[in-house]
């Protein structure tokens, strides 16, 4: 197609923007404002549009499929609700630093600020959570603000971009040319790190007698799980991951030592807390991570990693830091260093915090617990699933208890805590990747708050395994309110209203399976493993009583930390 | 301690509410914050005046740098620079001659932009300080109103030493 100086609508340019970009899905929901996109839709076959059953959806969806492919997630909606009921999920993509671009329509460019029919100012509402909007006033600027919308949303620090579409923008026609490079003169992101930083930070790193390796999700941002694996076993460097950051280094490596902060393991708390010199690579010092930031790895020369210029000194004050793309800077560092020799003493150390504390919970009983049925389905994917969890307490124990064998593997709201999130998330995630198993595991609340797609995932015959670790409560807020607040279970008893989960899963056309036993945790799970071309539903009755463990309360230490229920008597409802 | 940073942003629709968005998201505070054309048409140029330690100035510059508007972030604080303010104060007559309220603005280099028989409109330019003194002095004779522009700042350009010859030949 000759795209030189032709006339074309918006709406034309609209879609051969996206197939020149290379789109291959969008998640959507019509409406009056897009209307005229939707008609052009209609005859387009080069992307398949997925329509799910609420804005909320296609924007978790967008996410899970970009964590999954590392492409931007495609969002179009319509305006006012449309357009605010995103707001969530591009939240949770700026948050965790996930690339979108969110199209949503607006009313046309003379009725704006006059509270037209479904009028909202999504650009003003998305500001402060996108990573750049834009609103297109001519038609003339379409293609080029498509080009930086996708430049932005994929590139340096990943994250939502939102471009509103006033619909007479969308009718009108210009004379279209595709911008063949863009120049945002105040957008250079700093890929390479600075040469001398690097050799300083080998420098440290030979030296150090307790190094240690703290890896975010930046790590699978920029690709770089390959590098950061031979880099670590070269040196002989023990690895803790952030709740993002798992999957980018094998989960059943021995360099591995789990994941940190709140709920992370004593011996990778430990080991934060004692090592000499701490490399963060791609992870922001988040609170769930550092606790007490005053305290966080006080004994180490700390050396941090990140494309974000902004992330450096946020949090907390590091000594040398590499501003650049993780991929290239570990990369640089292997060449530099990659004999450094197994430092016996502090592999020995760990050891002894490991074998003090390992992760552990209340087994064999005949009791079903959402640990051991995690430890099964990773036994059972032997690791190789894409893990698609909510938010809450089963998202913990997926963090602590499967282990995770591939990048990108490992899909949930980190930032944000979005409930909802995996339902609609593990869509996007099946759309992303054909050849592996995709699991949804959520709560019996979270799943609740997106659960119209499971219409979504029908209808597409995704084999996505939905499971719902059913314990009755709000898990987690009844954790801190047996904890920390005086045994109050206000507001997180769900026993009596829960839905029957099978019933309703039976109802969306899924077949729905449940259990309370451990003993039939196997079968099952062989079962909606061989299903392989529709979804599938299993409830587990799992123990209403169990905290997640280890725990840093919020802003404490390591000495802090909580191993057991200290009362075991408590939680008898 | 109070720092004062010219930001230079694409003057586009929305750049400037970027900006404020930011400051408020973070927690970051404004004392003034100001905007206005450059040289070039398509770039505006915003000083803006905050406060706060290194640390946290560290991470406003850096913040602001993010932002894909912004084409260049200059801590001015600690450089050589010209800092100016613009303020009408509008002063009652009422305690007061016009000739006292008039030395007052002699001696501030104001000009009287506005007088009837009950007010008297002084305007001043300089830098905050001077601003801040001059309406501690107008305070006990009442004003009526204000309004401050906000600083707007450029650094200097460098000096450079006269050579020797030229200094004898004097």
């Amino acid at each position: 197609m000759n795209n030189k100086k032709q006339m074309m609508t918006g709406a034309d340019i609209f879609f051969e923007s996206l197939r020149l970009e290379g789109v291959e899905k969008i998640f959507g929901y019509p409406g009056g404002a897009t209307i005229k996109l939707y008609e052009k839709l209609y005859d387009i076959d080069f992307l398949e549009h997925i329509l799910t059953r609420h804005e909320q959806g296609a924007t978790h969806a967008a996410e899970g499929y970009a964590r999954v492919t590392g492409k931007p997630g495609v969002v179009l909606v319509t305006s006012g609700p449309g357009a605010t009921n995103t707001v969530t999920g591009i939240a949770d993509a700026y948050m965790d630093s996930i690339p979108l671009v969110v199209f949503t329509g607006q009313v046309p460019s003379k009725l704006i600020g006059n509270d037209a029919f479904q009028e909202a100012d999504i650009v003003g509402i998305t500001r402060p959570i996108t990573k750049h909007n834009f609103l297109v006033r001519d038609v003339k600027d379409l293609a080029s603000v498509i080009r930086k919308a996708f430049f932005i949303a994929s590139t340096g620090r990943p994250g939502p971009v939102l471009v509103d579409l006033p619909k007479d923008v969308i009718a009108a026609q210009c004379e279209y040319e595709y911008p063949e490079s863009i120049e945002i003169r105040g957008y250079k992101p700093t890929l390479n790190g600075n040469i001398n930083q690097i050799k300083k930070a080998v420098e440290v790193i030979k030296k150090a007698k307790r190094p240690l390796l703290y890896v975010g999700g930046g790590v699978l941002m920029s690709n770089a799980s390959k590098e950061l694996t031979e880099f670590a076993r070269k040196n002989n460097i023990p690895v803790t991951n952030t709740l993002l950051g798992l999957g980018s280094f094998p989960g059943i490596d021995p360099l591995f030592i789990g994941m940190l902060g709140m709920h992370g393991t004593y011996y990778a708390n430990q080991a934060v807390n004692n090592c000499d010199v701490l490399i963060a690579v791609g992870a922001r010092f988040d609170d769930r991570v550092t606790g007490n930031t005053e305290t966080f790895a006080s004994n180490a020369y700390k050396i941090h990693i990140d494309i974000d210029p902004t992330a450096i000194d946020k949090n907390v004050i590091v000594d040398l830091p590499i501003v650049g793309d993780a991929k290239i800077i570990l990369t640089e560092l292997l060449a530099e260093l990659s004999d450094k020799p197994r430092e016996d003493e502090w592999w020995d150390q760990i050891d002894k915090w490991k074998t003090a504390c390992p992760l552990e919970y209340v087994r064999p009983d005949n009791k079903l617990r959402t640990q051991y049925v995690i430890e099964r389905i990773s036994e059972k994917t032997k690791g190789e699933a894409i893990i698609v969890s909510d938010v809450g307490q089963h998202q913990m124990w997926v963090a602590q208890y499967y282990k995770f064998n591939n990048p990108n593997s490992h899909v949930c709201s980190g930032g944000l805590g979005t409930m909802g999130f995996s339902v609609p998330a593990s869509i996007g995630a099946a759309f992303g990747i054909k050849d592996r198993p995709i699991v949804s595991i959520n709560g019996d609340g979270g799943f609740q708050m997106n659960i119209q797609e499971l219409t979504t995932a029908v209808y597409h015959k995704l084999p996505i395994k939905f499971f719902i670790m059913n314990n009755g409560f709000l898990g987690m807020v009844r954790q801190w309110q047996e904890l920390f607040h005086e045994e109050k279970y206000s507001f997180t008893d769900l026993r009596e209203s829960n839905p029957n989960f099978t019933a309703l899963g039976e109802a969306f056309g899924i077949e729905s399976f449940s259990t309370d036993s451990p003993e039939e945790v196997d079968g099952i799970l062989d079962k909606v493993f061989a299903i392989k071309d529709r979804p599938t539903l299993v409830e587990f009755k799992v123990a209403k009583e169990d905290l997640v463990f280890p725990m840093v309360p919020s802003g404490g230490t390591i000495t802090d930390m909580i191993l057991k229920r200290l009362n075991p008597k408590r939680m008898i409802i | 301690m109070r720092h004062t940073i010219s930001v230079l942003v694409e003057n586009t629709f929305g750049a400037f509410d970027r900006v404020a968005t930011m400051f408020s998201a973070k927690g970051f505070n404004i004392h003034s914050i100001s905007i206005g054309e450059t040289e070039q048409k398509d770039i505006s140029r915003m000083t803006i005046v905050t406060s706060g330690d290194v640390q946290l100035i560290d991470q406003i510059v850096k913040q602001l740098n993010r932002l894909i508007d912004t084409i260049k972030v200059t801590e001015l604080t600690g450089q050589a620079r010209t800092e100016r303010e613009l303020a009408l104060i509008t002063v009652s007559l009422q305690k007061s001659g016009i000739e006292e309220i008039k030395n007052i603005n002699d001696i501030f280099r104001g000009k009287i932009v506005d007088i009837n028989n009950k007010t008297m409109m002084l305007e001043i330019t300089g830098p905050p300080e001077k601003i801040d003194a001059i309406i501690n002095v107008l305070m006990p004779f009442g004003i009526i109103e204000m309004a401050r522009s906000g600083t707007v700042a450029l650094k200097r350009g460098e000096q450079i030493r006269p050579q020797n010859e030229y200094i004898n030949k004097k």
